[in-house]
């Protein structure tokens, strides 16, 4: 017993170390698999608040483009909704949610994140606006990520961006779709695998989430195809997809939230 | 002892806000930030308890991870600098580590520059290997490694010159 004591006191420097190093080796095993990471993660309120903050500042400097962005998208919603025959009653709002498959929250990019292999972004909604795990987010030009955690206040998403998201997405002009992962290097160009090779694919092709996920809505646009190359056993193409959306400069997102997502899961799972 | 312990925690929480707030935002040639917090691992008093510079170290890692979504790594890699940063300071100081009387407001410029970008070299590759997790991508983890830690040598070293106390 004695010696034992001897000899934690003489190496406490080493344990210390090792237990340390250990505790940071289980954190990041846990980041590097989806939806695991349970303790550290930017959506609390020391993090949130902060950065927060320094966001109500830093907002102002690419206001211009931003307040852009939107109005072009009124401009083409205005258009969409006046050239087709729907009725606008503006005093009429309906409260109950029938018929309605898909809810949409607007949010804030409050930190955004590109750089890395694994980027997350955080986003000013949490469970406080009923946000929760594994609702989809988009800007006014494609997609953005998935929600992973979220707080009372804040959630983090798990951004396209990120070596372990795998987003079901195929061709706007045939039905084939393939699964889009990201290799890591470039933040505009993102990867659609697993396409089946009779889909008959051409540069310049329209990519769009499939709607085979209970997370996004069919036809969300992602992006061009840039390149495209025959996979190692020659049965799928693996395509290079030029992202519409620039992900180093994002501010407004919208949250989806499918509402039939739980009764889809359930029979999934059944 | 009271004014050094209360210097150390205004450096520690300065550093992680001004490494968050600001230095994780340059993204140089698009993916190129320095990690200067290192800089609290690299001058922490020689002659204090090793222990709490390597319980600090995993402080200050957890602080920027929390910010980051990084899961541990930031940790992982400050932990194991804290840990071997003697070995690092015995070539780059010798005799004067020996004699256990390394002051770092007093050291030559040369050996400081040599210190730090050991020091560096080792965290970022540490970083960077785990940020990746892979080693069939070791080429990027190289390409990674090399040019943050030249960001952050200059980086560091200019900041440890602006914020040095007694000039020479």
């Amino acid at each position: 017993m004695q010696q034992i004591i001897n000899f934690i006191i003489r190496n406490k420097n080493f344990l210390l170390f090792l237990l340390l190093f250990f505790v940071s080796i289980v954190f990041t095993i846990q980041s590097h698999s989806y939806h695991k990471s349970k303790f550290i993660n930017s959506a609390n309120f020391l993090s949130g608040g902060i950065y927060n903050s320094v966001n109500n500042i830093s907002d102002y400097f690419n206001l211009k483009t931003q307040n852009q962005l939107l109005s072009e998208e009124n401009n083409r919603l205005r258009a969409l909704l006046f050239n087709s025959n729907i009725n606008i009653d503006s005093t009429f709002t309906d409260t109950l949610s029938f018929g309605k498959s898909y809810k949409f929250y607007t949010a804030n990019i409050i930190k955004n994140s590109y750089s890395l292999t694994d980027n997350i972004l955080l986003i000013n909604r949490g469970k406080k606006d009923s946000i929760k795990q594994d609702f989809g987010v988009i800007t006014t030009q494609g997609i953005v990520g998935i929600i992973d955690k979220s707080s009372t206040r804040y959630s983090t998403v798990i951004s396209i961006l990120n070596t372990t998201s795998s987003i079901s997405a195929g061709l706007k002009r045939t039905i084939h779709f393939g699964s889009l992962e990201w290799d890591g290097k470039d933040p505009q160009i993102i990867q659609l695998i697993d396409v089946p090779i009779n889909a008959n694919v051409k540069e310049g092709d329209t990519i769009v989430t499939s709607g085979q996920s209970s997370i996004f809505p069919k036809g969300i646009p992602i992006g061009t195809v840039l390149d495209f190359k025959n996979d190692i056993a020659e049965n799928f193409y693996e395509i290079n997809v030029k992202l519409f959306n620039d992900m180093t400069n994002l501010e407004h997102v919208y949250v989806i939230e499918n509402m039939h997502r739980e009764e889809i899961n359930n029979l999934l799972n059944e | 002892m009271n004014n050094s312990v209360s210097g150390n925690i205004i450096r520690f929480l300065a550093l992680v806000l001004v490494q968050v707030l600001i230095f994780n935002h340059v993204n140089f040639l698009g993916y190129i930030n320095p990690y200067i917090y290192i800089l609290f691992i690299a001058f922490f008093p020689v002659k204090n308890n090793r222990a709490i510079l390597i319980f600090l170290s995993f402080l200050i890692g957890l602080s920027i991870d929390m910010f980051l979504d990084s899961g541990g790594i930031h940790a992982a890699a400050s932990v194991f600098v804290a840990y071997i940063r003697p070995v690092i300071l015995k070539p780059s100081f010798g005799t004067m580590y020996e004699h256990q009387s390394v002051r770092f407001s007093a050291i030559d410029f040369g050996s400081k520059v040599t210190y730090i970008a050991f020091l560096v070299f080792v965290h970022h590759f540490v970083l960077f290997s785990l940020e990746i997790f892979s080693i069939t991508k070791i080429l990027l983890i190289l390409q990674k490694t090399l040019f943050s830690s030249i960001f952050t040598i200059l980086l560091s070293v200019i900041i440890s010159v602006i914020f040095s106390r007694d000039t020479k």
